[in-house]
């Protein structure tokens, strides 16, 4: 009897564990192409939430069979990835730290892709009345001398860096007073402009993100057109001597791709609202 | 706030219609997690088992460290695992990193000591009860572990639901291992991540929603399973 249950309970469980794992998957959805043929990106979550890869991907995959999968965090922390072999492509916004990727060898070469811009959003009372600047830094100077609340990323993206050279531009720490009228997130640009419509507080966000953000609440652009919120896009194959497990073929399939007339045309093509949200800008002699 | 009822009516519209995408999440979601309980329990209910029932040395520290670890911040298993799964990590051989298996694998470690801890104590309570009888009949360790858990299976079926419950819900751990690849990573609790990211606030709660209802219908199932076989063996 005793001898009995012990098997009764065994086989159980194992009969539930054998179901789960052969039965569930073959239910499950079943991978569209063969496992091989696809290359992981790691990117930002511009592209991504802005619903660029979702117009873009499915294009290049009907031409070449590739399957691109993305996995979209902050630049700072999809440098991290590929520095660990974890993509095949690194396809994010923050030139100078692109630039030191491919230096230390973890990347072969770095391609502008496509540029768009940033921009300061802030409640539409604008409490410090910077509406219309178009002199970032002194618009920064004046949200600091009026002690507005700004939400920060805090996150080491590429917003994030960008964000801290313009106030070292105004000549501001903002650090000083972080936690006071300064708040620094430390989570994504959507989540940060979440944060920034629940406080009425001023963010800085690329326009692509801004423009398919749903949740503006009482937010509106309030500095755009300065030169120094430029935004540009780079792409980089992750290098093959350092990481032996990167698929190259398919990687340099893709990057080319991006950088054809091709690709090129894709990206001009995507619209939200009307309105254009990256801006392709490959140097057309190297591709 | 228009957000409540947007929820409501999208989530009962994706239902309705049986939106493809919201499908492959949600199938991806329960085989993820469903898979990880399973995993956990075979670790779990009989390490919790022996610890219940075998005198060793260390015995007491490791009830409090299995109960501690009960609180094991997703985000951690989550940085863990990849650490782990990572190419430049000791397993990134494996290729698991960026796959349902490796939100299974980090589920399972979240989700294992739970069902230990609840084990422990469930099989603690009814060996008191059994022990001299057990005894008294010379029964083996092995034996008297497999006959307790058996006895205590109504109870143990709740600790397996509480382990459901953690896997199901949490996000910090899958979205690291997993990435939140569309149409490969991608369960609930990363789409719903990803929808507040978007600001779509309506849609986010509808998954919430259907989310929930998922754990309502597991939960149903689990009890209903139960009560029929309480039926049976009164019969």
């Amino acid at each position: 009897m005793v001898k009995q249950t012990t098997k009764r309970f065994v086989v159980g469980l194992l009969a539930g564990a054998g179901l789960a794992l052969a039965g569930l998957p073959v239910s499950g959805p079943a991978p569209a192409l063969a496992a091989d043929d696809f290359i992981i990106v790691q990117s930002t979550t511009s592209t991504e939430n802005s619903g660029l890869f979702k117009h873009l991907l499915p294009m290049f995959t009907d031409t070449s069979g590739i399957e691109v999968r993305v996995v979209a965090v902050g630049t700072g922390q999809a440098i991290k990835n590929a520095q660990n072999c974890d993509g095949d492509v690194l396809f994010v916004h923050a030139k100078p730290a692109e630039e030191t990727f491919v230096a230390e060898g973890y990347g072969t070469n770095r391609s502008d892709v496509m540029y768009n811009d940033f921009v300061i959003v802030g409640p539409k009372s604008d409490p410090a009345g910077v509406k219309g600047s178009a002199d970032v830094a002194a618009a920064l100077k004046t949200l600091s001398e009026k002690q507005a609340a700004f939400a920060s990323r805090g996150d080491d993206s590429g917003t994030h860096k960008a964000e801290l050279r313009l106030w070292q531009a105004a000549g501001i720490d903002p650090k000083a007073a972080s936690g006071d009228w300064y708040r620094e997130t430390g989570s994504g640009m959507g989540a940060t402009l979440n944060t920034a419509a629940g406080m009425d507080a001023y963010a800085m966000t690329d326009r692509a993100t801004w423009i398919a953000f749903q949740n503006k609440g009482d937010l509106e652009i309030v500095v755009e057109g300065d030169d120094r919120m430029f935004n540009q896009y780079g792409i980089i194959p992750v290098s093959a001597d350092k990481c032996p497990n990167v698929k190259a073929d398919l990687s340099k399939t893709f990057v080319d791709w991006v950088l054809s007339a091709e690709g090129q045309k894709a990206i001009a093509d995507y619209k939200l609202d009307g309105q254009q949200l990256f801006f392709p800008n490959a140097d057309k002699t190297s591709g | 706030m228009q957000d409540f009822t947007d929820a409501f009516v999208l989530a009962f519209g994706l239902i309705a219609t049986g939106n493809t995408d919201l499908v492959e999440i949600v199938l991806l979601s329960l085989r993820v997690s469903l898979t990880a309980v399973l995993i956990a329990g075979l670790i779990g209910m009989p390490l919790g088992a022996l610890l219940a029932v075998a005198r060793f040395p260390g015995r007491g520290g490791l009830i409090v460290v299995v109960n501690a670890l009960m609180g094991l911040p997703p985000v951690v298993v989550g940085l863990l695992v990849y650490l782990m799964l990572s190419n430049a990590g000791p397993l990134g051989v494996l290729q698991l990193l960026y796959t349902p298996t490796a939100m299974i694998i980090a589920q399972a470690i979240l989700v294992t000591p739970i069902i230990a801890a609840l084990t422990r104590q469930v099989v603690d309570d009814l060996n008191r009860e059994y022990d001299e009888q057990l005894r008294s009949l010379g029964v083996g360790w092995y034996d008297a572990v497999g006959t307790l858990l058996w006895d205590a299976r109504a109870s143990l079926a709740t600790a397996m639901l509480a382990g459901f419950g953690r896997a199901v819900a949490e996000v910090g751990a899958v979205i690291i291992v997993g990435g939140n690849i569309n149409h490969v990573t991608r369960v609930m609790t990363t789409a719903i991540a990803l929808e507040t990211s978007k600001g779509n606030l309506a849609l986010a709660l509808a998954l919430g929603i259907i989310l929930l209802l998922l754990a309502l219908g597991v939960n149903a199932a689990v009890l209903a399973f139960r009560s029929d076989r309480l039926e049976a063996a009164r019969a």
